[in-house]
């Protein structure tokens, strides 16, 4: 018996791009780049989350034609985002072929109360997180990978490391109580207890987890694989910096060789400039991307 | 003994849990020099592309051909088994090419169309293999030196050269060892 669109298949592509790196491209040139640099995957949008920022307005799902001509252009899998809370883009996502859906806090949301539910679709989805509760919730919706929210556009590490470290932080947590806690445990962080269970048991979450939002340097990677990331999503930080090409290429052997500070030294040299970063403290709370999604 | 698991990307950690699960003990391969006294490689699922381009990098390549030539026991899944392969359809990127077949990448196709399905392989017994299915790629042609283990809708999706064993799917994302079984016994008894 042959069966399409199952939870293996879906949280299994995910497991297949771990320790890889996915690259946010605008065009089919770019997707080329990222390619050719080792991305284990790319996510096609019309704008990266560091021009989303600075247009302002509402962000919604790329036009499909974009996306069409991304995945005419390069063999390994392709993502894209739509509204949280917008099922009809996601359809139309899945009516293309897109690899993966990100419903994404770096649009604009089309839902202030409920997520898309993820369970009904074929495609795989992933969704950001910053924290256990949130990430489980999710899962609970059918998303098959998470991420960190990060704070998107902003060249800035210091969001996603500390949604990275809170989530590792409250698995611990889950895995050392007794089972008698937990249900209370499920009900302060508003996950659903299944779920809570399982992870206070196997000690991980269920899904793969990637770290997004900030990621701009090979070391910016590094730092979020030795907290415990299964991979990076790397957004504005390749394609707003000096030289692209080159600087795709050290994040993705950084996110291979993250424990080997020696290898890290070597890729990091002359790679020009970074991306312009922005403070976190500087942004408007209702310009903070993070605080999407509920 | 020990088997290497390549580890450049992909999920390398999965086939390192069925190993340990089967009592093989097991490293990580980056390097080069790490290749060492291995007894047998795994090189797992992933991005082809991306691993490929990893181990011409990282000189990796060049040392794991010439091990293969000279008789140690390689398992391929998936990409694994796209970079074993001598001829991959519409592509040029780098490759092992230690196994006379053609592969077509995405053989089945998109994510959309990825699959699970029991396989019949005669090799492991009569229970049927749950094969996973992820954007997998196919085995379209063969040269006479291969053994087909496991075909589905008259695609080879299992193959084995000599020292050398290739599959389509997933078997590390199962609880059955069997196809994994197997290729410890090329490693443990010689091929």
């Amino acid at each position: 018996m042959t069966e399409k669109g199952t939870w293996t298949v879906k949280k299994g592509l995910a497991e297949m791009l771990k320790g890889g790196v996915i690259m946010d491209v605008t065009t089919p040139e770019q997707a080329k780049i990222a390619e050719e640099a080792g991305a284990c995957a790319v996510m096609a949008l019309e704008r990266v989350p560091a021009d989303i920022r600075a247009a302002g307005g509402v962000a919604r799902m790329a036009d499909p034609s974009v996306i069409l001509s991304i995945m005419d252009a390069v063999t390994i899998p392709v993502m894209a985002k739509a509204r949280i809370g917008h099922f009809v883009e996601a359809q139309i996502l899945e009516a293309l072929g897109v690899d993966y859906i990100d419903e994404s806090e770096v649009l604009t949301p089309a839902d202030e109360q409920f997520h898309i539910d993820k369970s009904c679709f074929k495609v795989p989805f992933v969704c950001g997180a910053r924290n256990l509760g949130e990430a489980l919730r999710r899962i609970g919706e059918g998303a098959a990978m998470i991420r960190t929210k990060g704070e998107p556009g902003t060249g800035n590490i210091v969001e996603a490391v500390r949604h990275m470290r809170m989530v590792m932080g409250e698995i611990r947590r889950l895995s050392g109580m007794p089972r008698d806690e937990l249900m209370t445990a499920a009900k302060e962080m508003s996950a659903p207890y299944d779920l809570v269970l399982q992870v206070a048991r196997e000690g991980r979450l269920p899904v793969v987890n990637f770290a997004a939002g900030g990621i701009a340097t090979p070391a910016d990677a590094a730092l979020m694989m030795q907290l415990g990331s299964d991979g990076v999503f790397v957004g504005s930080g390749i394609f707003k910096s000096k030289n692209p090409a080159a600087r795709a290429k050290a994040i993705v052997a950084a996110t291979t060789n993250y424990n080997d500070p020696a290898v890290l030294a070597e890729i990091s040299k002359d790679l020009g400039e970074a991306m312009p970063g922005l403070e976190i403290s500087s942004l408007p709370e209702n310009e903070r991307m993070q605080e999407r999604g509920w | 003994m020990e088997v290497g698991v390549l580890a450049l990307q992909g999920a390398f950690k999965e086939h390192r849990k069925i190993l340990k699960d089967c009592g093989m003990a097991s490293r990580e391969i980056r390097k080069p020099e790490q290749l060492a006294g291995i007894d047998g490689l795994i090189i797992p699922g992933g991005e082809s592309t991306t691993i490929g381009k990893l181990m011409v990098e990282y000189g990796l390549m060049e040392p794991v051909r010439e091990m293969g030539f000279e008789g140690l026991p390689i398992f391929g899944t998936c990409a694994g088994l796209v970079l074993l392969a001598k001829d991959i359809k519409d592509s040029t990127q780098p490759r092992l090419g230690l196994m006379d077949i053609t592969v077509v990448r995405n053989g089945f196709g998109r994510q959309v169309d990825s699959f699970e399905a029991d396989l019949e392989i005669a090799a492991l017994g009569l229970k049927p293999f749950r094969g996973v299915f992820i954007r997998a790629p196919y085995i379209e042609k063969v040269s006479p030196n291969i053994g087909i283990l496991a075909s589905l809708e008259e695609k080879i999706v299992f193959a084995r050269q000599g020292n050398f064993l290739a599959c389509s799917f997933h078997p590390e994302l199962t609880d059955d060892t069997r196809v994994h079984q197997y290729f410890l016994e090329m490693v443990r008894y010689g091929c």
